[in-house]
């Protein structure tokens, strides 16, 4: 018996080095100061971090990106908030409908749906090619599926429904009562949707450099071609990336297992 | 009176949404399977762009490549998922939250940062490329990580996380006192797995296996990220058919896309009467 968990942690042991050593390998890299000639690096600096910082191009690609994701998932964020709202609470005949619409992008890969986007926008009455508003657009497309889920459940551990019920028993509208008592109760759900959706359109690449690639370069096009000039800021870039990313997973583990075990 | 008036304030509600759906979801999705339908620059009504698709060996390759990159992905990862999913299921739950945690982490580690990762390590200059040639080991001579090769081992790296992720859950409907229970009427270990374990993860199997199997087709990041638009896949042939740097194609790329999204669906297809059928078995 013994033996078997001995074999069990080697095995784990094994596979998680194996996941490890990309991550070591991209860290070591962007500390390292010239990195071809040897096994290891043949020595350490902290410049490329420096330069990274300094490098305008990258503050511009971080910066749009960001634009891109914040100004999508506040636009998600309401009209999802209220959609799911009105459908779960007014239109109940309609949620399969909706959830059939919300699940659709899951079951598409983005190189599908670029075809579309791109046939519909590149000219004629609605020519958005090279616009920022067709990323937003694709990319709301894109989180759909989380940000649908993750309301949609939270609205139905709280029982939105009786919630409002019981608002409106006391007094209050139904602005009044989805306002101050649904939304306040479905906020640690929909923060986890929004925080998941947040690191999935950050690492987005296929959208960004279809749709609008090199005319509005974001990280991860500005990822790809600096892979090709500098290695050592690439990857700087890429660790930074991975921390940020593995922040953002962390926060929402922790605020999922209180979402559900706040109510018990 | 007033229900009226309400309907028609949830009817108002409900038009951001409506709208965004119609512009960035269903018309771009109807318009691209319509198109697949018209010959070059959407003159006529016509099968020609799926008997392109079908019949060239270029795409036909695209597509055979695709598949089998996929299969072979799929299948490796998912095999040391059924192994390392069942290890952490034996550990004190603390150790394997951490250890789940970690994994779930690397699962975000894709598409182009994970393929500089691999440039790291195993390209021309890598650390394993450089440390085999030193130890005079030639295992790594033939290795081209810019070859089909290499791009399999960078796409079994995302399957692993993501069939552990998938699997783990599966380990809890089997209970342990069944296992004393087969021991006790005298099974080995080998039968148990043979009779209980496997038949009962075996629906867990499928459809990981086919949620891998989705995903890797349609994966473009990773491959393009290595070699641009070199690599024959059909996700690859699709971008530049679309958005490449000669001639965009949309009406053909259309086709591929239908293509593509068919196989995807086909898989799931298969998972789902799989599924149906080992539950049979089951009863």
């Amino acid at each position: 018996m013994k033996n078997r968990l001995l074999w069990h942690k080697a095995l784990t042991a094994i596979v998680l080095l194996y996941l490890f050593i990309p991550l070591l390998a991209t860290f070591l890299y962007s500390i390292s100061t010239d990195w071809y000639r040897t096994v290891l690096p043949e020595g350490y600096t902290g410049k490329w971090y420096g330069e990274l910082v300094s490098d305008p191009r990258f503050i511009d690609a971080l910066g749009r990106t960001l634009f891109v994701c914040i100004v999508t998932i506040l636009i998600s964020l309401v009209v999802m908030v209220i959609t799911v709202f009105a459908v779960t609470v007014y239109l109940p005949r309609l949620e399969r409908l909706l959830q059939g619409i919300a699940m659709l992008p899951y079951a598409v890969p983005p190189v599908v749906t670029a075809v579309g986007l791109i046939t519909i926008y590149s000219q004629g009455p609605f020519a958005l090619s090279g616009s920022v508003w067709l990323v937003i657009g694709a990319y709301f497309v894109a989180i759909l599926p989380y940000m649908y889920q993750g309301i949609r459940n939270s609205m139905r551990t709280v029982d939105a429904i009786s919630l409002l019920d019981a608002a409106e028993l006391l007094g209050a509208s139904k602005l009044k009562g989805f306002w101050l008592v649904v939304f306040p109760n479905i906020l640690p759900g929909v923060l986890v949707a929004t925080l998941l959706s947040f690191s999935i359109l950050f690492g987005e690449f296929v959208l960004a450099n279809l749709l609008i690639g090199g005319h509005y370069e974001m990280i991860q096009v500005y990822l790809v071609r600096r892979m090709e000039e500098n290695g050592h800021l690439a990857s700087s870039i890429v660790v930074c990336y991975f921390i940020f990313i593995s922040i953002i997973s962390a926060v929402v583990l922790r605020l999922g297992r209180s979402a559900k075990e706040g109510r018990t | 009176m007033r229900t009226q008036t309400n309907l028609r304030m949830i009817a108002l509600v409900l038009v951001p949404f409506v709208l965004i759906i119609i512009a960035f979801e269903l018309m771009p999705l109807a318009v691209m399977v319509m198109d697949s339908f018209r010959g070059d620059e959407g003159k006529g009504w016509t099968f020609a762009q799926y008997v392109t698709a079908l019949t060239s060996k270029y795409y036909l390759t695209g597509l055979k490549n695709s598949v089998l990159i996929s299969l072979y992905s799929s299948l490796v990862g998912i095999l040391v998922a059924i192994f390392a999913a069942y290890s952490l299921t034996r550990f004190p739950t603390s150790l394997r939250e951490k250890i789940l945690l970690f994994s779930n982490m690397t699962s975000n580690f894709a598409g182009v940062p994970l393929a500089f990762a691999y440039v790291v390590l195993l390209g021309n200059n890598g650390l394993f490329t450089l440390l085999f040639q030193k130890m005079g080991w030639d295992i790594l001579a033939e290795f081209d990580l810019y070859s089909w090769i290499g791009l399999a081992l960078v796409y079994v790296y995302f399957q692993i996380p993501l069939a552990i992720l998938l699997l783990y859950p599966t380990y809890f409907a089997i209970q342990e006192q069944w296992k004393e229970a087969a021991a006790l009427l005298g099974a080995s270990s080998f039968q148990f797995w043979r009779h209980i374990g496997i038949p009962v993860i075996m629906p867990g199997l499928v459809g990981t296996f086919s949620i891998l199997f989705a995903n890797s087709m349609g994966a473009y990041a990773t491959a393009y990220a290595l070699v641009g638009s070199n690599f024959n896949l059909l996700s690859i042939r699709i971008g530049a058919l679309v958005a490449g740097d000669v001639m965009t194609r949309p009406e053909l790329a259309g086709a591929l896309a239908v293509i593509l999204a068919i196989t995807m669906i086909a898989a799931m297809w298969v998972n789902e009467r799989m599924m149906r059928r080992v539950r049979r078995d089951l009863r």
